[in-house]
């Protein structure tokens, strides 16, 4: 399975949570599969995705999943201790880890090689930390918002993309009514 | 007047609950005085557009954020700064220590110096300089004006706002 065919099978689930999105394709793929208002898609800033959910998470009591990819949270790898010591159980960081730089053509990232961002999450002292295969993805998350203890979970699928057209809302836009689906 | 408990009380009163810090030691006093009150969730960052990402979290949570750096920071977080805060038209104080102005004693800290006020202004961030203790008296209405116009707004305070460091 590559991103977009996790993405397809946990849109259901998705689609009454507030979602924040990473950067590039993943962003162009569920606005593509789902839009929704609760979606929050990033633009710009690579690697940010997990720490604006956390911030998010930690604001209000709406649950937050946050798609992550495995390259963004190398880029921001900082971000793993500061979620791991500032706990906000209604916070899910879903870490979309195909082992590539999707959205800039598929380079291989360290966590395709030796790096294991499961054991990085532990280490950086993350509770609940599950690694799942791509097929599992559904089952693992809709368990996660279940226990309603903030996880952080790991599927590993395929590199690969799916053809989708860029996002052209406005991001005032994406932000306003993200927000109101926020406040609703 | 001690300026660490104005600062506090200046963010308390105009909302801010969220407050994200990377440790600088001119700010260390009023990092601790953040930790101390109750009303507001201190969150270290490991960097500083880290820290933005939180705060432009908690503000769509409905918190009020605020960021408290360095001036170095300000060649970390450009690309966030740019993409994510004034793109999506997001309010953030960011309280700055500036360093490299004068009594600094370390000689590097100049070289972030000298291009503060430059990529501020070439960011278009509305920013203002605490240079003496008595200008601490316009941070009430900096505050103000930052959640009114939804924009990230720059304090520099330099180290003769701090009193020196010893010298």
């Amino acid at each position: 399975m590559i991103r977009s065919e996790i993405l397809k099978e946990i849109a259901p689930i998705l689609r009454d949570q507030l979602v924040v999105c990473n950067i590039g394709i993943p962003s162009q793929e569920l606005h593509a599969i789902d839009d929704q208002p609760s979606n929050f898609y990033m633009l710009g800033t690579m690697g940010l995705a997990s720490s604006i959910g956390l911030g998010l998470a930690l604001s209000q009591p709406k649950p937050v999943i946050v798609i992550d990819g495995d390259g963004s949270v190398l880029t921001n790898l900082g971000t793993l201790p500061t979620i791991a010591n500032n706990v906000a159980d209604n916070y899910i960081l879903l870490i979309i880890d195909n082992g590539s730089y999707g959205s800039t053509g598929d380079q291989p990232t360290y966590a395709g090689r030796k790096t294991s961002l499961a054991k990085m999450a532990e280490a950086a002292g993350c509770d609940r930390v599950i690694e799942c295969q791509a097929k599992q993805t559904g089952r693992v998350l809709q368990e996660a918002l279940d226990a309603r203890q903030m996880t952080i979970i790991v599927s590993k699928c395929e590199s690969g993309n799916a053809k989708m057209p860029p996002i052209t809302m406005d991001p005032v836009v994406i932000r306003d009514r993200f927000m109101k689906a926020v406040q609703a | 007047m001690n300026i660490d408990e104005k600062i506090a009380d200046d963010l308390i009163a105009n909302d801010i609950s969220f407050v994200t810090t990377v440790p600088c030691k001119q700010l260390a006093g009023v990092i601790d005085e953040i930790d101390k009150r109750d009303g507001i969730y201190h969150i270290p960052a490991n960097k500083e557009d880290e820290g933005m990402g939180l705060c432009a979290g908690a503000w769509m949570g409905g918190k009020r954020p605020a960021i408290i750096m360095q001036n170095t920071a300000i060649g970390v977080t450009i690309n966030t700064l740019a993409t994510l805060i004034q793109y999506y038209r997001m309010p953030l104080p960011m309280l700055i220590s500036y360093r490299g102005e004068l009594r600094e004693p370390i000689a590097c800290q100049v070289e972030m110096a000298v291009h503060t006020k430059a990529l501020l202004a070439q960011m278009n961030i509305p920013t203002y300089h605490f240079h003496h203790q008595a200008d601490v008296a316009e941070l009430d209405a900096i505050l103000k004006y930052t959640f009114m116009c939804n924009k990230p707004v720059a304090i520099l305070t330099d180290a003769n706002f701090w009193g020196g460091y010893g010298d």
